[in-house]
Formats: C-alpha cells, structure tokens, sequence
C-alpha cells in the first residue's frame, strides 16, 4: 500500500497514468466510434483537420479518415508492444536465470550468445527477420521481442547472481528441493521486481522499433499502424503535413507514458533511490 | 601499455562473438525464401531452369548448407564478402562506398548528444529541483519518447519547406557539386537535419545520465574536502566532479554504438543520404542477402570498434581500472 501512495504522489507519475489509460480507452473505443474499416475510403483525399466536422482530423492521400486510424492505431502498439515486451521479458528471464543460477560454463555459453545479440546493431537484427520471415502482425511482433530480450537477461541474471548464496536459497537446497523449484519457486520472485519495471523500457523501445518498422514499409501494411501512416503522409508532406505530424504526436504520447508510469514505478518501489 | 594489452584481450575475447554472429545470420537467411539466383534471374527478366542451374553452381550454392558457410568463413578471412549480383559489384566495395557518410553522420551525432547531454546534465545537476532542473528533465523526457524518423520528417517541413535554411536530403548538392572548403560546408550543410535527428534520443539518454552521475558524486566525500580547501565552485566542479562523473557517459557510448548504427538505418531513409544504414534497408527490400550479411559483418565490427576505443578511453579517464589489471 505504501508503494501505491507513494505512486501517487509523484505528479509526473500519475499524468503518466492517465496517458496511458487514455491510450487504452482509445484502443477499447475504436470499435463503437468508428464501426467501419479504418483503411476503407471515406471522402475525399486530403481534407485538412477540423476543416470538416465529419473527419475532426482530416482524410489521408486516399481518404481515409485519420482519426479512425489513430483510434486503430491505438491497438496495434499496444498489442505490439505488450506481447513483444512479454516475449523479451520472457526469454529474458529464462536466460537470465539459468546463467546466474548455474554459473560456469552454462552462463558463459549464454553471456556469449547475449553479447551477440547486444554487438550487432538490434535495427538491422529485426530487418534481417523481417527480410527472412516476411512482415504479417505477428511476425514483426515476436520478431521486436526476439531483438529486445539481451537488456532483461542482463538484469535477471545479475539480481540472480546476488540471490543465489542467500540464507534463504540454502535453506531451499538443504530441503531437498529441486533447481527448477528454486529457481522459479524462491530466487525468481525476489528477482521479478526491478525486472518488471525494466519492462516498461523495452515496452517504449518496442512500440518505437514497431513504428520505425511500419514508416519504412516493412511491417504489416493491412494493418492501421502510426509508423504506417507517417510513412504515407511522407509522399505529401511538403503541403499536407499534418498527415504525418498527427500520429507522430500519437506515439510520442504513448512512449512518454509508457516511460513516465515505469520511473513512477521504479520510484515507488525502490523509495531510497528516488532522492537522487 | 598495460592498459593496451588490456583492451586488447577484450578485443580478442569479441572474436567468437563475430563468428557466433555470422554464423547464426548466415543460418538464419538460409531460411529466407528465394535466393541470390532468384533475385538475379527476377532482374534479368526471368530465364529458364538450366540457367538457374548453372548460375547456383557459379555463385556455389548448389552446395550444402555447411559448405556454403565454409566457403563464406573462408572468404571472409581474405576480406572477401561476397558478390552482390543487384550492384553488380563485390559487396566489400559497396560497403565502402557507402560507409564514409554513416561513419560521419554517428560521429557527428554522437559528439552533438555527447556535448550537449553533459551541458545540460551539469546545469540541471547544478540546480537539482529547480526550474533550469525540471524544464531540462522534461525536455529530455520527451525527447526520448521522440520517434527519430517523425521528427526528422517535421524538421524537413519547418527548416527546409518553410523556412528554406538547410536542403531536405541527400549528401550533396549533386546538380553542381562543388570542390575544397565549399564542399565540406556543402556536405555540412546537409548533414545539420540527420545529426539532430539522429542524435536527440541519445541527448536525452546522456543528460539523464549524466545529471545522475553528478548528483551522485557531488555527495562524494572528496568534494566535500575539495570545497573545504576553499575551491570555488567552478574549480570543484571542472576539475574534481566532471572527471569521475563521465565515467558512466564513456560506458554509454559503447553501449549505444548498436543502437545508433541501427537508427542510422531509420534517419539515411529519411534524408535519403546514401549510407550504410540505407544500404541495409535496400538490401532488405532487394533481397540482396549477401550484401545483408556483409552489412551485418560490418556492423558488428564498428561496434566492436567502437568499444575497443571505448575501453581505451576508460582506462585513461580512470587510472583505477589499468593499476588493477
């Protein structure tokens, strides 16, 4: 309950908290405010916003009403973002915990595989998957966490290296339990905060690869996604700017908020640091 | 010296760390569909079964999967990445000619973020908590949560559309490319746009922490001696604070250098600079998977560059690290 006050008490924390929930009402209402298909006609091309009261953010090059894709839009980095960061968290911690727990040659094999991944740049790791595995929803967004898991192993690994010798982790191994029930039973819920606040900065860095993705054409072009609709407005961006400036502002919004509930997070849990 | 042959073991130590690379992405694109020869006979406007027989047995990919990697780890000890049937060139010299405005643009990017996220962290470290503190922390704050390649979209539409200070892309004025000083400040000019956007995220991440760093130093019990010996505040801060307090901006740097390689890909499309970066990003579209791989190779090799220096750097930044080996 503490952690909860504390929470709110930081104001940046709690705008953060009410971005967020707006972006999820968004997502949620997408569906009752704009029945019809996002990426379906609905005018004329290139209406500016609030020039006509039926499109309160204008159409695109081919008139599709912006905001229907904005509230899509919505849905689509959410999802991306939060199952690619459970993907990486995922992978991460499964990593992570095995090469702390064990030690030797187990954690070097896989700080050498970690290191591989960390050196060559994750941008080019994620065309190369998309190059290989083509670009549906559902590639791109296991292929987001495939390049996002290093930075959580990382972590795990080393909240696991200082619990390992515990009193705690001894007591468990002199009752005859197992490594699996240790390692997911005691170490890995004393490992999991500081883990899961890390979560919100691969969600962050998730939703931006997802949108850097979707602006150079290779994610799901089927898809209402902001990166996309930034990559059509760059055709008519000398006049029409606002095509790509609007859900630019949308996913700075949603990083920001994202980023703000983590450090509202962090703080909240780990109250000595936040004098700093 | 020490601290070279120190730097030089984690240099060696990053070579089974290239192969596991290579290796894993030559694998992983042998799974892609079509290959170099489709992409090649697609070009050429189709052409029958034999054809495409005999060119898999030119290139040596009517081989095994094993040989075929071989053959690649082979070449690639005598420098030689490959052939790249859509350039029509060898793909270390397209790598070449394509590596001299991305190395530019990371450094030009990497000491903009570097300068001005240690400024800005100084002065808001300076003034914990009050305003010059909370409209820097804001600032860097949305900075971060900026997407480059939309920013760098609406910089072309302010300062290139409106206010016709700097040109929208490219590397140079190709329609009359100009020689000596004229030049630099040409190809200056054009890279003004992609360094800010290129770098902004990363000014955002060094302010953040470079002002925690400085908080925490600045509690350290050395400043407070140095501040009892009467030296001003200035003094304390350049001299005794601002050394140990870069240590955690010089780890960062090697740290980002993936990063930043990968957002060069993003800010090259954007500007249309023809760089390595933008390369990748063709070769994806063109599947042109030997040129993806020898990208690839390059890549994790600046990295591991970069880090090297890194290191370098470290060690005579903090003497600490060289005297205990």
């Amino acid at each position: 309950m503490d952690a909860v006050k504390r929470y709110f008490r930081s104001p940046a924390a709690v705008i953060g908290l009410i971005l967020l929930l707006l972006i999820i009402a968004m997502a949620v209402s997408a569906g009752f405010l704009y029945p019809r298909d996002p990426l379906a006609l609905a005018g004329r091309p290139l209406v500016w916003p609030f020039s006509n009261p039926r499109f309160l953010l204008g159409t695109d090059n081919s008139g599709r009403d912006i905001a229907a894709q904005i509230f899509y839009g919505a849905r689509i980095s959410l999802l991306i973002g939060g199952v690619a960061t459970v993907i990486a968290i995922l992978i991460g911690i499964l990593v992570g915990a095995f090469a702390g727990y064990y030690g030797g040659w187990v954690d070097n094999v896989l700080m050498r595989i970690t290191e591989a991944f960390q050196t060559l740049p994750n941008f080019v790791l994620l065309l190369v998957l998309v190059a290989v595995f083509g670009s549906t929803l559902t590639t791109v967004t296991i292929a987001v966490g495939v390049v996002s898991w290093p930075a959580p192993a990382r972590l795990t690994r080393a909240e696991f290296l200082s619990l390992r010798n515990r009193e705690f982790v001894q007591a468990g191994k002199t009752l005859g339990m197992r490594d699996v029930q240790l390692i997911l039973g005691e170490i890995l819920p004393n490992a999991l905060p500081p883990v899961i606040v890390y979560a919100s900065v691969v969600m962050a860095v998730a939703i931006l690869l997802e949108s850097a993705l979707a602006f150079l054409r290779l994610s799901d072009p089927n898809v209402a996604s902001w990166g996309n609709l930034i990559g059509l407005g760059r055709d008519v961006l000398r006049v029409q700017w606002y095509v790509s400036a609007i859900p630019g502002i949308a996913i700075l919004v949603t990083v920001l908020a994202v980023s703000l509930v983590g450090q509202g997070l962090n703080d909240a849990l780990n109250p000595r640091l936040k004098s700093r | 010296m020490r601290i070279l042959s120190l730097a030089g073991r984690r240099l060696a130590a990053s070579i089974p760390t290239l192969f596991l690379i290579l290796i894993g992405v030559f694998l992983l694109l042998q799974l892609a569909p079509g290959d170099t020869v489709d992409a090649l006979m697609a070009q050429m406007g189709g052409g029958d079964a034999a054809t495409a027989q005999e060119l898999r047995k030119f290139y040596g990919l009517d081989l095994s999967v094993p040989a075929q990697l071989g053959n690649y780890l082979w070449h690639l000890v005598r420098l030689d990445l490959g052939f790249s049937s859509i350039y029509g060139k060898p793909v270390a010299t397209v790598i070449l000619e394509r590596l001299p405005p991305t190395i530019l643009l990371m450094t030009a990017s990497l000491s903009f973020a570097f300068f001005f996220g240690l400024l800005f962290g100084v002065i808001a470290a300076r003034g914990v908590n009050r305003w010059p503190d909370t409209l820097i922390s804001t600032l860097g704050l949305i900075f971060y949560a900026t997407p480059s390649f939309w920013f760098g979209l609406m910089a072309i539409v302010v300062f290139s559309v409106y206010l016709q200070w700097l040109p929208p892309g490219g590397f140079e004025d190709i329609g009359n490319v100009q020689t000596g000083i004229w030049r630099v400040l040409d190809i200056a000019s054009h890279l003004v746009l992609p360094t800010l956007t290129l770098g902004l995220i990363f000014l955002a991440i060094y302010l953040r922490i470079m002002r925690a760093s400085m908080l925490e130093v600045l509690n350290l019990d050395f400043v407070r001696t140095a501040r009892a010996k009467g030296l001003d505040e200035t003094r304390v801060v350049t001299r005794h604070v601002l050394r140990n307090a870069l240590l955690p901006m010089v780890t960062l740097i090697g740290l980002q250098a993936g990063t930043m390689l990968g957002g060069s890909v993003v800010v090259e499309s954007v500007f249309s600079l023809p760089g390595l970066g933008r390369l990748a990003y063709e070769s994806v579209v063109q599947r042109d998977l030997n040129t993806l791989l020898g990208i690839v190779f390059v890549s994790a090799l600046l990295v591991i560059s970069v880090n090297f220096v890194v290191d370098l750097l470290y060690a005579r930044l903090d003497p600490r690290i060289a005297a205990e080996g």
